[in-house]
């Protein structure tokens, strides 16, 4: 029965965990820079809407590509939102958190504002999502295939590739090296001739890409209409970030977790083992979770020593 | 000291007029009449007896709010808690409004203590785990928040279930309202209500505590320097607790200010957006109680005129929650205000190099009396 219960779930958790995973990407490389983006949830309210507005305009002259196009445009649609954060942070370093506050209640009101303008009611609904598929070979592989490679998003497999080609680029190439030593030692960075600046404007532009795209996929996946809020989903990647201790594998398992807990809560009414536990513990279960890992994990912690500070060219 | 303020002063001033220029632009931009909007979103607010006593009333939880931000900001800490700390204020007050059977000054004392005592618990959390674990507060006020929500959504519909939806607690018996006659049909009919008195004795206990005690200097100097605070002896760990938990339980109060006040019941599933707004009145008002106090007064003639804006124009009524955010922006960006307005006194003093020195002016002007 159990196991029977894991495999009913396992699509959902994965369909939560995605947009989490790419926002808190977004984040490590923002936060890798030296730049602390609480601005994602904004950013990802604005991939969300920007898609729901390409998807819902263009799906009948174009079905398919609609979607895609709809996921692209929102990814720009965030990078540039996010340079206001960068501009903030980086050219005048204003102080990040209140900026990135702005972001997230510019992003909110600015959106319904303009869903309103255009629908009357604020929500703006797409026909078609993405549809779940087999991967055609893959999904006979015993018990894995079953967990992982049936009933699929595609999405889910772009993001994925997105995170490797992230652990790449921050790991193994000279561009990754340059960018995580503007987080530890902007100083240092500076005097080996690299332009702080320009790393920290351009991590914040792909933070805001990807939480954009993070905002679309949960369009086109599991909500399927506009309404207005991504319900903190921002502010768990960025929990999620301190979880994964910074590092794209980390991240990589503490959104399953968190897409695991939030699903166990979800879906806990359709599934008599579930419905009876209470309501209120199941629903909190996720942020109080949280709040236990930040304890264990903040300690000890492996933030990016620079992260959070304007970087001052003089300071020693 | 006085330049500093008046410094202040001119940004909150630009931060507006910019604010209000966005919004303007968005209005154009959605093909409405910017003028006509501003004409009706302010005397909306403020066109009748009514309508005043309605900004106040709207203003009330702002205030609460925005000191609550305000305080910990002190202290070096950003509680954008403030919705959670609001919910669970006006959770213990509806919870206790609709259970005892008392008198309503008694009544009203014990809301009161209660409310502010819930939402000192919620800022006590955040606080501890961060002068205990060095977690850090922002993440973790945003997970109360959401604690709180769901918490609310499941105690009201259990306990307390409103005769008609389920969505909703009952109404609060009138011995448990702020709400009082006299203060009513003074403002002929209005939501004002008690919580806006209380909301200025606790600007200015707050401003007390801050300028006048050992706790508010040692909770500044905390949040200047913790190290320099430790060395000088002061337990900057306690001091972090105790900021939250005073922070906690302003914007506790405001959660009563608006659920047992402006409102008379609790809707469910609704994180009220005073929490985060608190964030733009505290920038706005340059983190001084008085300044927040002036702030959330501006921030609630833009909410409360909001609504016949929308029924006299065709523009959607989150141009305000639109014009407050970026608000909230150029206060974080008033490091460009400041470098033009520096530019622009540089250029008018070196203008002015052929008449009378500028210091010598200063001088007359402090010498009479400042009067500008």
């Amino acid at each position: 029965m159990w196991w029977n219960l894991i495999e009913q779930i396992f699509p959902y958790a994965i369909a939560y965990t995605v947009p989490l995973l790419i926002t808190a990407l977004g984040g490590l490389y923002s936060e890798r820079s030296g730049v602390v983006n609480i601005g994602l949830e904004g950013l990802m309210v604005v991939g969300f809407f920007t898609s729901a507005f390409v998807i819902s305009q263009l799906e009948s002259i174009l079905p398919g590509t609609a979607i895609w196009l709809g996921l692209l445009l929102a990814m720009i649609a965030g990078a540039l939102f996010s340079l206001l954060h960068a501009f903030a942070c980086v050219t005048l370093n204003a102080n990040q958190v209140i900026s990135g506050t702005a972001i997230n209640m510019i992003a909110g009101a600015l959106t319904v504002y303009l869903a309103r303008h255009m629908t009357g009611s604020g929500n703006i609904l797409i026909v078609h999502g993405l549809v779940r598929r087999n991967i055609p070979v893959l999904a006979k592989i015993p018990i894995l295939g079953r967990l992982f490679f049936t009933q699929t998003y595609a999405t889910t497999w772009v993001v994925l590739a997105i995170l490797l080609v992230s652990w790449f680029l921050l790991y193994k190439t000279p561009f990754g090296l340059r960018l995580r030593a503007c987080g530890e030692h902007p100083q240092a960075a500076d005097a080996a001739g690299i332009n702080v600046y320009r790393m920290r404007y351009l991590a914040v532009l792909i933070s805001g890409a990807c939480a954009g795209l993070g905002g679309a996929v949960i369009l086109v996946t599991y909500a399927g209409e506009f309404n207005g809020s991504v319900a903190g989903l921002g502010f768990l990647a960025l929990a999620a970030l301190i979880f994964g201790q910074w590092k794209p594998l980390g991240i990589l398992g503490a959104t399953f977790f968190f897409g695991l807990a939030s699903t166990i809560a979800n879906v806990s009414q359709a599934i008599p083992a579930l419905a009876k536990i209470p309501g209120i513990l199941l629903k909190n279960f996720p942020y109080i979770v949280t709040l236990l890992v930040l304890v264990f994990f903040s300690k000890t912690t492996q933030a990016p020593r620079a992260a959070g500070e304007p970087y001052d060219k003089g300071k020693r | 000291m006085k330049k500093e303020m008046r410094k202040e002063y001119t940004i909150a001033l630009v931060a507006v007029g910019l604010g209000l220029l966005a919004g303007a632009l968005l209005m154009l931009v959605t093909g409405n009449n910017p003028i006509l909007g501003f004409i009706y979103l302010i005397s909306g607010g403020l066109m009748n007896i009514e309508r005043i006593g309605n900004t106040l009333a709207t203003a009330t939880p702002l205030i609460f709010t925005g000191l609550s931000v305000a305080f910990a900001f002190k202290t070096g800490l950003f509680n954008i808690g403030g919705a959670g700390q609001m919910l669970i204020g006006g959770l213990c007050a509806t919870v206790i409004g609709l259970t005892l059977n008392w008198p309503k000054p008694l009544l009203l004392t014990v809301i009161i203590i209660a409310s502010a005592l819930g939402g000192a618990l919620w800022g006590l959390v955040p606080g501890w785990l961060k002068a205990k674990f060095n977690v850090h507060e922002v993440v973790c006020t945003i997970m109360m928040n959401w604690i709180a929500y769901w918490s609310v959504y499941y105690i009201i519909p259990a306990y307390f279930k409103g005769a008609y939806l389920e969505t909703e607690s009952r109404r609060i018996p009138e011995a448990a309202s702020l709400k009082v006659g006299w203060l009513t049909d003074l403002f002929r009919g209005s939501y004002i209500n008690l919580g806006f008195f209380l909301a200025i004795i606790a600007v200015v206990v707050i401003a007390y505590i801050l300028e006048r005690t050992t706790l508010g200097y040692e909770l500044k100097a905390v949040g200047l320097n913790r190290y320099a605070a430790e060395y000088a002896g002061i337990q900057s760990n306690r001091n972090i607790i105790l900021s939250m938990m005073i922070a906690g339980a302003c914007a506790g109060l405001g959660g009563a200010a608006f659920y047992v006040g402006y409102a008379s019941n609790m809707q469910i599933g609704v994180l009220p957006s005073q929490g985060f707004d608190g964030v733009a009145v505290s920038l706005l008002g340059a983190n001084s109680p008085w300044g927040v106090f002036m702030a959330a007064i501006f921030f609630g003639v833009l909410h409360s005129g909001k609504g016949f804006m929308n029924a006299m124009t065709q523009v959607p009524p989150e141009i305000a929650d639109s014009i407050i955010a970026t608000i909230i922006y150029f206060s974080a960006t008033s490091v460009l205000i400041e470098k033009y307005w520096g530019r622009l006194q540089k250029r008018l003093a070196e203008k002015e190099k052929t008449g009378p020195p500028l210091v010598a002016e200063e001088e007359i002007k402090e010498k009479v009396g400042g009067a500008s």
